[in-house]
């Protein structure tokens, strides 16, 4: 094992809140009555319907695919009729298209055993599998997998880094999916390798799982295979260790700059939860219908790692969980860091959900902003060398289309500023605010 | 800000337990107007009433701590209405303003009662005798400041004042000699500034450019010949711990990043040094900070954080 590694600039601590759900196995949750799937669950534009309303479809069937542009089609994660095409309530845009499905309770889900030998593919065949899984990012960014695994000509890649990093307070999906799933995220990574054509992989992960990194250690081991050199590099715990530019930086040393891609600088980073999916997808012919998520918080009466079906309701989670608690005061889909609060709790799971929590009075502070008073702890904090405060200051004086000086488009909104900011101030949707005033001005 | 003004505690109690009680009393009119001030200023310019917050009255204490212990009660409540209405909300409230209240209202102050203002001072009180300026009634003596005896007497009516260098860096350390509350005490005064240190309120840059480039400076241009200066009673008189761990690094007006800090904190060192040597008052280390504050912002923009990494093809 090599010395812990980690980025030099910035980051924080906050509390990790793990011990509430690293020791829980994964729970397969029951099928709920009802799914709603969003349309749009990837970065890029939303999937066309290719099911009408009453139709019949089985688990894995295509529901709806990319017409234009970027994206991955979208399936059915379980067996029955199409009640809707129509409209749902969306964490972040409030409404947006999406399907519903009716459960079909009888319906006999697949096996999807594991039939293919994926080393009897060329590298473009599996790509091909990887973009009909519909696989993205489901780490959080939702990007379109393939698409990263297609780097531009002018930019070779050599090295390709797995994120096991799970940096968010709370959540512990990923940790519970090394954990239980480690061969099939080494053969995901395999696959991965392959497709790029290349042969070095590092997995990164945080010190505060040493379960994990001593079970992914044992399944390298033992998945050895000439022409691929794959290793497990143990990271410091530090608050955005997960970014993918941190994360690139901390195990290569390489600075991927501004406004580029990993591939500039000849990597590839892949979440393993991602890896674990490109596994089904290839491997087990299984599109991305189901995702490990945590349910966490002390809002909640029995937190859980659970697999779940996409789209399902945070209702429906609520209650197979034992329901809320009195004193719940904030539902979050995401971490606490960069997740969304959401007002209603009709929202479906997405591809890209890691987690749902249930936040108590005690976990979240309602302290009222106050005015900047330049104390520079932003500045301390933001692991891009940023100057979040003044796009606080200028965002406030209506004038955040002059904020493009302060580097807002190289803001991962990770959220370090807000959380160690004296005033409360709202940093992150400042930021927010100054990109979508400075792109239309 | 309520941390702060705890850590400013010890020192004014030993100020009471030296000077007497009208110490307390001045620090009490002067906390209380600021915080007065600033709720009716608030009110006034209808915005929110944040007196809760402990800025204004870090403020009052402050300035407390910067004008003599026997001037007149008037004097804190003008000084608080020129600080925390006129320095603070009328340039744009919390976190706007350009100057430090407090070191505002103390020039202020200056400016308007002269007189008082520089001759107020409370010899120590050698018997100890906590109520003798109750009992007594309120009597100031004129005594005047190490630094103002050694600026227009010089070296040797210094040391024959308050003794010479063995004696003198202790006692005045320890705070037994006269002058305002932030003058005297700095061994409590630093342990404040070290524990604000400690807990990372403040770090290390600004404190220790000030009494770095203070001592620096003194030691090569402050005696009768180059390199003959004693860098260490430079740091111990006047206000200078004070300056450099509560006033200079007061978060609105000073600068953010730590090389700008820097800068700033040599600044201010080299201002008070410049004041005390060559210019018109005895102490300087007020409007040395006053001075550099405006260019807090400046500094700033001239030392920006250093960005993850470049744009591809380098800078814009």
């Amino acid at each position: 094992m090599s010395a812990h590694l980690t980025f030099p600039k910035g980051g924080v601590h906050p509390p990790e809140a793990k011990e509430l759900t690293e020791k829980l196995a994964v729970e397969t949750m029951p099928l709920p009555a009802e799914l709603e799937l969003i349309l749009g669950q990837h970065i890029g534009a939303p999937c066309t319907p290719v099911v009408k309303r009453k139709e019949e479809v089985a688990e894995g069937d295509l529901l709806a695919e990319t017409k234009r542009g970027l994206g991955v089609p979208l399936h059915a994660p379980v067996a029955g009729s199409i009640k809707a095409v129509g409209s749902s309530p969306h964490p972040i845009r409030v409404s947006a298209p999406s399907i519903t499905i009716k459960t079909d309770p009888e319906a006999q889900a697949p096996a999807w055993e594991a039939a293919v030998d994926w080393h009897q593919l060329s590298s473009e065949e599996l790509l091909q599998k990887v973009h009909q899984a519909g696989i993205i990012g489901i780490g959080g960014a939702g990007f379109p997998t393939h698409v990263k695994l297609k780097p531009p000509a002018d930019t070779p890649v050599d090295t390709l880094l797995l994120n096991g990093a799970e940096c968010e307070p709370y959540i512990t999906a990923d940790h519970r999916m090394m954990l239980e799933k480690a061969e099939e995220i080494v053969e995901g990574a395999k696959i991965l390798l392959k497709i790029l054509g290349i042969k070095a992989c590092a997995i990164g992960i945080e010190e505060n799982k040493p379960d994990a990194i001593g079970t992914m250690e044992a399944a390298v081991q033992k998945a050895q295979e000439p022409g691929f050199t794959i290793g497990v590099e143990t990271l410091k715990v530090k608050y955005p260790q997960g970014s993918e530019k941190q994360l690139i930086q901390a195990i290569t040393g390489r600075k991927v700059p501004a406004m580029a891609l990993p591939s500039a600088v000849g990597v590839v980073v892949h979440n393993v939860s991602t890896t674990k999916a490109v596994y089904d997808g290839v491997v087990r012919g299984k599109p991305l219908i189901e995702k490990v998520i945590t349910v966490s918080g002390r809002g909640i009466n029995k937190p859980a790692n659970l697999l779940v079906k996409i789209g399902t309701k945070v209702q429906d989670i609520v209650d197979f969980c034992g329901g809320t608690t009195e004193d719940l005061a904030r539902v979050v889909l995401g971490g606490p860091m960069m997740g969304f609060a959401v007002s209603t709790l009709d929202v479906p799971i997405t591809k890209t959900t890691s987690s749902v929590l249930f936040l108590s009075e005690d976990e979240i502070d309602t302290t009222e902003l106050s005015n900047c008073i330049r104390c520079g702890w932003c500045l301390e904090a933001c692991p891009m060398g940023l100057e979040p405060k003044e796009i606080g200051i200028y965002v406030e004086a209506n004038r955040a289309e002059d904020t493009e000086q302060f580097g807002i488009f190289e803001c991962f909104e990770c959220g370090s500023c807000a959380y160690v900011c004296p005033a409360k101030r709202p940093l992150v949707q400042f930021v927010r605010l100054a990109k979508m005033k400075a792109k239309r001005s | 800000m309520w941390t702060v003004v705890a850590c400013l505690v010890p020192p004014l109690v030993l100020s009471s337990v030296v000077f007497g009680l009208q110490v307390l009393l001045i620090t009490a009119v002067s906390v209380a107007s600021c915080m007065a001030v600033e709720a009716l200023s608030q009110k006034m310019l209808g915005r929110p009433v944040t007196v809760k917050d402990g800025s204004a009255a870090l403020t009052g204490m402050l300035m407390a701590f910067i004008i003599p212990p026997g001037v007149s009660f008037l004097i804190p409540i003008l000084g608080a209405v020129m600080a925390i209405y006129i320095g603070k909300h009328l340039l744009g409230g919390l976190g706007y303003n350009i100057f430090n209240p407090a070191l505002l209202g103390r020039a202020f102050l200056l400016a308007t009662f002269p007189v008082a203002m520089t001759s107020a001072w409370l010899p120590p009180l050698t018997d100890g005798v906590l109520f003798t300026y109750f009992s007594g009634g309120i009597d100031a003596i004129t005594t005047a400041t190490p630094l103002a005896v050694m600026k227009e007497q010089g070296m040797a009516v210094f040391r024959e004042t308050f003794g010479s260098p063995a004696t003198v860096y202790p006692t005045f350390f320890l705070g037994l000699r006269p002058g305002s509350i932030g003058e005297t005490s700095g061994l409590l005064i630093l342990l404040g500034g070290l524990y604000l240190m400690y807990r990372r309120y403040i770090t290390w840059h600004i404190p220790v450019s000030v009494l770095g480039s203070i001592a620096a400076l003194t030691w090569i241009f402050g005696g009768d010949t180059l390199f003959t200066g004693d860098p260490l009673l430079a740091v111990l008189t006047g206000g200078a711990i004070l300056g450099a761990f509560y006033m200079a690094t007061d978060y609105v007006t000073s600068p953010s990043t730590r090389t700008a800090q820097l800068v700033y904190g040599v600044g201010i060192g080299a201002l008070t040094v410049l004041i005390r040597l060559k210019g018109g008052y005895p102490e300087g280390i007020c409007y040395a900070i006053l001075l550099m504050n405006p260019l807090s912002t400046v500094l700033d923009g001239w030392f920006k954080p250093k960005r993850f990494a470049p744009p591809l093809g380098g800078e814009k």
